[in-house]
Order: C-alpha cells, then structure tokens, then sequence
C-alpha cells in the first residue's frame, strides 16, 4: 500500500510536471527566438538564451512597408471594445426583456435566438457578407459589430441571471413611476455586474481574437486588425521566423494581461456556460 | 411578472428587443434561405446582377461528381479521427491531476490555460516554427533519438498530425477545466465506497470517475465534432490546405471558394452539404448515446 502511494505521487508529479513544460515551451521558443538575429534562427545545436539578444525583429514588424502592425493593433484595440460592449448591451437589453416582461410571442422568440447556436457560421457566412455588401459596409467595423449584436450565449446567461432577481425591486420602482429604461440602468445592471464582467471578458478574448470574419469583411489593409496583420506576416515573412514571434507576442501580450486579472471569472464563465473565447 | 398595457412601455419593450432582434432575423434566419437559393445559382458578386444564373443542383452535381468533397472529407475525418480521442485523454488526464491538491496548482490552471486565449494565428505561427523540418524544435528533439522527423507541414501524410498536434496543445486546458467542473460535482462518498471495497486507484477511475463524467465528456465529444468538421483557422494559416492539398477541409475551400474565386454558389453548395453532414453526424452520436453514458438515476 505505501509502496503504491509512492509510486503514484511520483507518477503524479511527473506527469504535472511534463504537462507544465509542454504548455510553456512553444511559449519560451516563441520569446527566445522572437530576441534573436536572423542568421542565429537558424543555427544547430539551438539555443534557448540567444547569443546577442536583440529587439531588431520588434522593431522590424513596426516599420514593415506593406503591413501597417501599429495601425493593426490600434485597430484591434478599437475593434475589441466595439465587440465588447455593444452585443454585451444589445444582450442584456433582450435578456431584460425576456427576463422580466411579458409579451406575445416570447416564447417563439427566445427559442429563435438559442437556435441560433446550432445553425454552422459557415452557412450564413456568404449571404451575410452579400448583405453587407449590399448595405456598403465592407471595410467597416459596423460590419463586424451588427451579427454580433445577437449574441445567443450572452442573452441566454444573461436571462438566467436577471430571472433570479426578485420582482419587488421592479413593481417598487413601477410604483415610484420609474420608466423600463430606469430601471434597467439603476436597479437590473448594477444587480448584474459579475455576469455582466464575466461576459464582458469572454467578448473580449472573443474579439480580439476573432480571425474568418474579418478576414472575410476587411479586405482593405488599413483597416485590418492584429489577427489579419499576422496572419499576413506569417505568409510574406516565411522565413522570418523572429519577425513571426515577436508580431505572435506582441499579439498575445494585451489578452493576458487581461486574462491575469480576470482569471477567476474566466473560470466561473467556464464553469457556468462553457462559453469559448 | 407582468409589465405592459400603456403606449409608452410597448414602445420600451420593442427598444430593449429591437438591436438583438434585427440581428436575429439579417444575419441568422434569412440567411439560412437565401444560402439555400444561393447554392442554386451561379453567382459572382463582381459581375453585374444580370449575369446572376439558376443553375438548379448543378452545384451539388460538380461538388459530388469530382474529387472534391471525397477528397475534403477523407481529410477532415482523418482531423477528427486523430484528435478527438487525443484531445479527450489528454484534457481528461489533467482534469484529474487538477482534481487534486498540490503546490502552485493555480499557476498550473493559468500556465494550461494561456494556450486557450492566444489566438489560433499565433498559435498556428508557432507551431508552424515549431514543426519546422529542418530547425523545428521537435525534429531536433526527435533527432537525438535518432529518429529523423518529417517536414511535417509540407509533407502529405504529416501534415495534418502536425496540425492536430498544435490544436491538441491549444485545446487541452480549455476542456480539462469543463471536465474538472464535472469532477469536483462528484460525491466523495463514491469514492469511500470503493476504496472500502479495496478498489485500486486504477479501478476508482475506471468504475467511478469516468462512468459519472461520461455526460460531459460525450457532450464535448458531440461539441468537437460539430467544431471539427468546420476546422478552419489552423489549416488557413499552418498549410493553406497544402502540401498539394492534402489538408483541404470544406470550411477551407467554402471560404476559397466564395472570397477567391468568388464563386458563391459553389461555396453555397459546399457550405449547405457540411450543414446536412453536422446534423447526421450529431444524431448519429445521439443514438449511440446509451451505449456508453450513464446518467446517475
């Protein structure tokens, strides 16, 4: 019996330990390589401290001719919040609605939206991209934010939430002679806030790293975001593996300082919906 | 509760709806349609609307009479066939490491997660370098074995392990901490009792853990098929559907199809047969559903 509880522990730690170093190496290969000149990439035996570490290739991706990586991110930064607040809004007026008041065809309604999970992007993707078209807004962070704006996971989390708040507070507020607008700002939000923070963060890891669909909408480069800008360096800098992962880090680095300091409610989001980023 | 009757809170009623309703009905409902009439046509966006043709199932025609979707879907199962099993043992594995009390654990759960928030771009560029055949980490790691590694992305048959491989890595935390949130809502009372009856850490998994996680883990079995049939971003930006297109996948060519080559009908077509695939494949998993999941009664 001791003999096998020895055994175990060490497997155990073992097995933490391998799994721990394969999360982390391709990160530390990223970061290593992301400080070395172009000819040390390629050099056998590897090195994981560059000889000379420099900070050319980061300086490098900014001042590239055809890829604009500042603009690209500041895009991705004005994108992300777009994507963020607006459907968290758009969701939790519905949800509020859906919550708390009674009307025909909610029912219909509500089922419609949370249908909407099972139907594939893959479907809607060209006819949404032809209307868009249509309305002019290719090339327009409009374009992005308007199918977002039904956004089935938020309003569904977002509705189990408001049901559990208790319909004196609203009847009072009615009596008071408040208006649903009223009392949607100062008593339903403010009674919301951890749902509304955790949905808001799983928005935000969702948008800014959102790839296909603005792949598809922002064709032209001034508008691209940080995904497309990579994604870009990846296939023009082939070989430029350096220039590949400082763009990949500078790229990872604002989501995880967002992830740090929101990590608990990272894990309640997971554990309450398994909603993905 | 009930709030309405006057003028003035049906008009704030049709306000707090209107945003995700409007959404709803542009981008969700109609869609399903005009997809659906879409796959019928021969339809370009750059060419005038009077050169916009019914082609009847002409589409569906050319998409099952040539290579094309044997091809892509060979490939995408071989996607599937690889990484859901690995995916599951892997996250299942550090759920149950996570189950248990040990030193640093939360930085454990953040260091497994971080390959969950980076984004599949960054994640595709480093593997790609990682994969390298000539100075990728892993064939030189393999190489002091002295086993000498494929060039992975660029070989036909090594391609895909090479992309399963980095979406095993980005994956496994994202599911280990599902499983884990299913693991902690067992009761230790189980446990006791098996380990009563003399059970071995090996039986208590198999007897007690895996039969209570089974409803999880077959709901993301159905959740990675539905998403592993429309496997995208890792193949666009790790082979581009290469070497030769040996990793060519329907979302793949539905998006070079339609944003390409701008032959939306096809890509219609294409997107509407992956749609009918999803739905068989998740009731064919329904069906099969009793043989294996055990639901506490």
């Amino acid at each position: 019996m001791r003999v096998e509880r020895v055994v175990l522990r060490t497997l155990f730690y073992l097995f933490i330990t391998a799994a721990a170093i394969a999360a982390l190496l391709p990160f530390l290969w990223m970061v290593s390589t992301s400080l070395k000149a172009r000819e040390a990439i390629f050099s056998i035996p590897i090195r994981w401290i560059p000889r000379e570490p420099s900070i050319e290739s980061y300086k490098a991706i900014f001042t590239l001719a055809n890829i604009d990586f500042l603009r690209a991110f500041l895009n991705s930064i004005q994108v992300a919040i777009l994507l963020t607040l607006l459907p968290l809004l758009t969701s939790a007026m519905a949800a509020f609605a859906f919550a708390k008041i009674e009307f025909k065809g909610k029912k219909l309604m509500f089922s419609s939206i949370l249908l909407t999970m099972m139907i594939p992007g893959t479907i809607t993707m060209i006819p949404n991209f032809i209307t868009l078209k249509t309305l002019g807004l290719l090339n327009t962070y409009t374009a992005l934010v308007l199918p977002a704006l039904c956004n089935s996971m938020g309003i569904f989390l977002m509705r189990q939430n408001f049901i559990k708040i208790h319909d004196e507070y609203i009847e009072a507020a009615v009596m008071d002679g408040s208006s649903l607008y009223r009392i949607f700002l100062t008593i339903i939000l403010p009674l919301a806030k951890p749902v509304l923070f955790t949905m808001g963060l799983f928005n935000f890891m969702g948008a800014w790293n959102n790839f296909l669909w603005p792949l598809i909408i922002l064709t032209n480069r001034k508008k691209w975001t940080l995904q497309l800008g990579l994604s870009n360096l990846g296939s023009n800098f082939y070989n430029y593996q350096h220039y590949q992962m400082a763009g990949a880090i500078i790229s990872i680095i604002p989501i995880v300082i967002v992830y740090l300091i929101s990590q608990r409610y990272v894990e309640q989001g997971l554990s309450t919906g398994g909603i993905k980023a | 509760m009930y709030i309405g009757g006057t003028r003035q809170k049906r008009i704030a009623l049709i306000v707090f709806l209107a945003p995700a309703i409007f959404s709803l009905v542009l981008f969700y409902i109609l869609p399903i349609a005009s997809s659906l009439v879409l796959s019928l046509l021969e339809y370009d966006p750059l060419r005038p609307a009077s050169d916009i043709k019914f082609v009847g199932l002409k589409n569906f025609i050319e998409y099952f009479k040539y290579q094309d979707m044997r091809e892509q879907y060979l490939h995408v199962l071989y996607y599937l066939v690889l990484y859901i099993p690995l995916v599951l043992v892997t996250s299942t594995m550090e759920a149950v490491m996570l189950n248990r009390a040990f030193k640093a654990k939360t930085l454990y759960k953040v260091l497994l997660y971080l390959p969950v928030i980076t984004s599949w771009v960054a994640v595709a560029l480093i593997w790609r370098w990682l994969l390298h055949g000539e100075y990728g980490i892993i064939n030189i790691f393999l190489r002091k074995f002295g086993i000498q590694g494929p060039s992975w992305l660029h070989n036909k048959l090594w391609a895909m392990p090479g992309v399963v491989m980095a979406a095993v890595w980005k994956d496994t935390g994202y599911y280990a901490l599902i499983i884990l949130a299913a693991l902690k809502g067992i009761e230790h009372s189980y446990y006791e009792a098996a380990r009563i009856d003399g059970a071995s850490a090996f039986k208590q998994f198999r007897y007690v853990t895996l039969p209570l996680v089974s409803p999880t883990i077959f709901l993301l079995l159905v959740i990675n098929v539905i998403a592993g049939f429309q496997v995208f971003e890792s193949i666009y930006v790790m082979t581009e559907g290469g070497p030769a297109g040996a990793t060519r996948v329907p979302v793949e060519q539905v998006y070079r199809n339609a944003f390409t080559y701008y032959k939306m009908g096809y890509a219609s077509a294409i997107a509407w047969v992956l749609g009918i695939v999803i739905i068989i494949a998740t009731i064919i998993q329904f069906r099969m559903e009793k043989l294996w999941v055990s639901y506490e009664s």
